[in-house]
């Protein structure tokens, strides 16, 4: 019967025979059903091109993003040699775009690593415990949540000094607290429920019943969230970025260098414009990623 | 029976998904008279399908296919969505399982009955009160005033039911679809209810189709009865003489039901023969 | 086996607090199996969750196997006492396969031939093999409520308590479940105590029951009293009478 069966019929087995066969091929259900969204895919790819793009960054790009060369500054759209034109002190757009990818993908890793991290072990925590230690995790938060953003970056940043780490590290401090609340809420419906009441007639202690219980159901709509987040952490980075906090020159974050091109941005439009555009199709992306996600992960629409 | 209210003939719903169209009804056929007629059969078996698709409830993807589902020489598969909604509340109406997820929480029940009435009356307000009042005592809710000003929260589940089952009769229905009115019941409510809808249906002179997993209610209760089964109609039979009913599945269903009367070591269980699913839908039109 | 003397259970505290048992008394013995029959909102479930310390506040005493139950219930508890759900649908945990619900049972209780048991537990509740790697969403209601079975019985328990376990099920599905509690009574010399609002059933299941209302037991009498219709108390025979 196995030599007849296809890889898809395999996988797409109501019948798995063993532990391997079973995660495969949820996970190969998962994948049937957001490749089936359009969009989603669509952001998928532009995030894949940006990731290979990053990390082939030195052998595509057709310059050295930090050599200057100041006779041939603000050079034009489709220049010989700089087909996104130069910056103000000569460099090549296009390379510094495809240098800035890495320092965009390096927020965003460290960002997503920290945040939700932080929240969900916050919320999962406070709603499970309930009681005393809910009151004061949940008003830890709310303190958070009370500040803006990116006033609260600001001071952050002011306090610990400009750098990208530091950017990342003020960023996270303020993504954290809606993913508390989220987990807090699942954690809530998720603590009185059967299951859970099952497991603990098994003698399972709280750190179990939270890590391997109550986490996993947490995290597919903490992920959503996250991807959907993502965009504003983008912005938020670039923001601190052109305010000359994040990044520092000479490095090519795309923040930093439509603060730089904002001097010439009526004369020489393309020089802000082109990191704008990056900024924008990254974040694009990865909204209509988040948006396939939570058609596969949300665990209330999966029957 | 005196006459035909509504004629179903080889009723189908269709769900397409990723492993091919899964029919959730397969060609049922059966007509409606002034009586009730029950349907009976296991969860999964296409009844409540049935009962929604005639009100053409079904969600997309889902598809409804028929022949004719003619309800007083109109059919119903030929109007539009918008002569679908007049149909609905006015001409058929339904009354579902779970009353608390069919009434709006922030409303007083006196307001949705009001609602519900000039809906479909042109009435003062007034006039809609008093109406209210006579269908919430027509259902045997004792002190209606204090009813109409309470919030649906604070009814049990007993008076919610007939609460729903009062609303969906003003507007003065020919036939009333109830998909399971009593299975959230508790057994000395659920005779309530089901008395209440016996008198109205009968003073009325409706059709009421009765949708049920729970055979002896249904052989109380209705006249005839549908018996379903993988989306089929597998016998028909007068809701009496169902515990002779002759099909192995009715039989096996009737067998495996624990009884007071009679102890038995061990309950018969059910053999599934795959013959069932795919022989022929009984028509049950006449 | 199980002895239960003037059990008060209530929710909330001051004015918020529901009485949701009211001096509950009944014992039973070492392989019996006992019903206790109610409409919704008895206090029938309530009881079993007193029994497994889910609902935490109580006053009385419960005294299983010999021990004085205090308001810490410890594992090895729960290796005498195990429960079944109402809703299979809602009992399992929706990210975890079979073999992971079991597993971890089995490892909770400090098994060590977790595999071997595994196959045994799914063999016992009837379900087989092919079923040890499915995830819920790939069962049936029955098939769940087999698996919640393996489950509570996966720690060699004594004592199961039932909270209507077949209520959510089809009529066809039920009876296959109640012989298979049956089956696995007379073989493991379990004791049962088993909730449930269908007289039938517990007539079906059971030796003696108790009949409830509003968080009291009105009577306790044996199924053959109640068949004989010898219940004397007016709300035990109008149960009766609904029922038949």
């Amino acid at each position: 019967m196995a030599e007849t069966q296809t890889l898809r019929q395999w996988l797409l087995t109501d019948t798995p025979s063993s532990r391997r066969h079973a995660k495969l091929s949820a996970i190969y259900q998962g994948w049937l059903s957001f490749r089936s969204n359009t969009m989603a895919m669509i952001g998928l790819w532009i995030l894949i091109l940006l990731v290979l793009v990053a990390f082939a960054a030195p052998l595509i790009a057709p310059h050295d993003p930090f050599v200057q060369s100041l006779g041939n500054r603000l050079a034009p759209l489709g220049t010989e040699g700089h087909v996104l034109g130069t910056d103000s002190l000569g460099r090549d757009i296009l390379s510094r775009l495809i240098y800035g990818a890495r320092i965009t993908l390096y927020i965003v890793a460290l960002v997503a690593l920290i945040a939700p991290v932080a929240g969900l072990l916050v919320g999962t925590v406070a709603g499970y415990v309930g009681g005393w230690t809910d009151t004061v995790l949940m008003r830890i938060t709310d303190i958070f949540l009370a500040f803006p953003r990116l006033v609260l970056a600001l001071a952050f940043v002011a306090a610990l000094g400009a750098g990208i780490e530091n950017a990342v590290l003020a960023i996270s401090l303020t993504a954290w607290p809606p993913y508390a609340r989220i987990a807090r809420a699942e954690t809530l419906t998720i603590r009185s429920s059967d299951y859970i009441s099952a497991i603990k007639l098994q003698g399972a202690g709280p750190l179990r019943i939270i890590t391997k219980h109550i986490w996993p159901l947490c995290i597919s709509s903490l992920i959503v969230r996250v991807t959907l987040d993502m965009a504003g952490i983008i912005l938020a980075a670039a923001g601190l970025g052109f305010l000359g906090l994040g990044a520092q020159p000479p490095s090519p974050e795309w923040g930093a260098m439509i603060s730089e091109g904002r001097r010439f941005i009526l004369d020489h439009w393309w020089v802000a414009t082109m990191p704008g555009l990056a900024i924008f199709t990254v974040s694009l992306a990865f909204n209509l990623l988040g948006d396939g996600l939570r058609d596969v992960l949300d665990p209330k629409a999966g029957e | 029976m005196m006459g035909t209210l509504l004629d179903v003939e080889n009723l189908w719903v269709k769900f397409p998904s990723r492993n091919g169209v899964f029919d959730a009804v397969r060609g049922v056929s059966f007509t409606l008279g002034r009586e009730r007629l029950g349907i009976v059969g296991e969860s999964g078996s296409g009844k409540s399908m049935t009962g929604r698709a005639i009100l053409r409830l079904i969600r997309p993807p889902g598809i409804v296919e028929a022949d004719q589902i003619s309800l007083d020489g109109v059919d119903l598969m030929k109007l539009s969505e918008k002569d679908m909604r007049a149909v609905r509340g006015q001409k058929i109406s339904m009354v579902m399982q779970d009353p608390k997820f069919s009434l709006n929480p922030v409303m007083t029940i006196g307001d949705q009955i009001i609602e519900a009435y000039r809906l479909h009356n042109s009435a003062s307000k007034a006039q809609a009160y008093q109406k209210s009042l006579e269908m919430l005592e027509a259902v045997s809710i004792r002190d209606p005033e204090r009813v109409m000003r309470a919030y649906p929260h604070e009814m049990s589940g007993g008076m919610g039911q007939r609460i729903m089952i009062a609303m969906m009769l003003i507007p003065n229905p020919e036939i009333l679809i109830a998909d399971e009115p009593t299975s959230a019941l508790d057994v000395s409510v659920q005779r309530q209810v089901l008395d209440i809808m016996d008198k109205l249906v009968k003073e009325r002179g409706m059709g009421l189709i009765f949708i049920s997993h729970d055979l002896n209610l249904v052989a109380d209760f209705c006249d005839r009865v549908l018996i379903m089964y993988a989306g089929r109609i597998v016998e028909v039979c007068d809701a009496d003489k169902l515990h002779d009913a002759q099909h192995p599945y009715t039989r096996g269903l009737l067998n495996s039901l624990p009884r007071l009367d009679m102890p038995r070591e061990r309950l018969e269980v059910l053999q599934r023969d795959p013959e069932w699913s795919v022989a022929p839908s009984v028509s049950a039109r006449s | 086996m199980l002895e239960i003397d003037n059990l008060n259970v209530w929710f909330g505290k001051h004015r918020d607090r529901v009485d949701a048992v009211k001096g509950a008394s009944f014992v039973i013995g070492q392989g019996e199996s006992f019903g206790l029959v109610g409409e919704s909102g008895s206090g029938k479930s309530t009881i079993l969750r007193a029994i497994t310390g889910l609902a935490p506040l109580w006053s009385g005493r419960m005294i299983v196997e010999g021990q004085l139950l205090d308001h810490q219930r410890r594992k090895t508890f729960f290796k005498t006492v195990q429960m079944v759900f109402q809703d299979p649908y809602a009992s399992l945990h929706p990210r975890h396969s079979v073999d992971q619900v079991l597993g971890e049972t089995l490892h909770l209780h400090g098994f060590s031939d977790i595999d071997a048991r595994v196959v045994k537990l799914l063999d016992d509740v009837g379900l087989g093999q092919k079923f040890r790697f499915r995830y819920p969403h790939q069962l049936s209601g029955g098939q769940r409520q087999r698996v919640a079975i393996a489950r509570a019985l996966a720690p060699e328990p004594h004592l199961l308590l039932l909270d209507e376990p077949t209520s959510a099920l089809d009529v066809s599905v039920q009876a296959e479940i109640l012989n298979l509690l049956a089956d696995l009574r007379a073989s493991r010399g379990l004791t049962y105590l088993m909730v449930s609002h269908d007289l039938s059933v517990v007539g079906h299941m059971c030796d003696r029951l108790a009949v409830m209302k509003d968080g009291e037991i009105v009577e306790v009498l044996t199924v053959d009293a109640l068949r004989a219709t010898k219940a004397s108390h007016p709300y035990s025979q109008h149960l009766l009478e609904a029922s038949l």
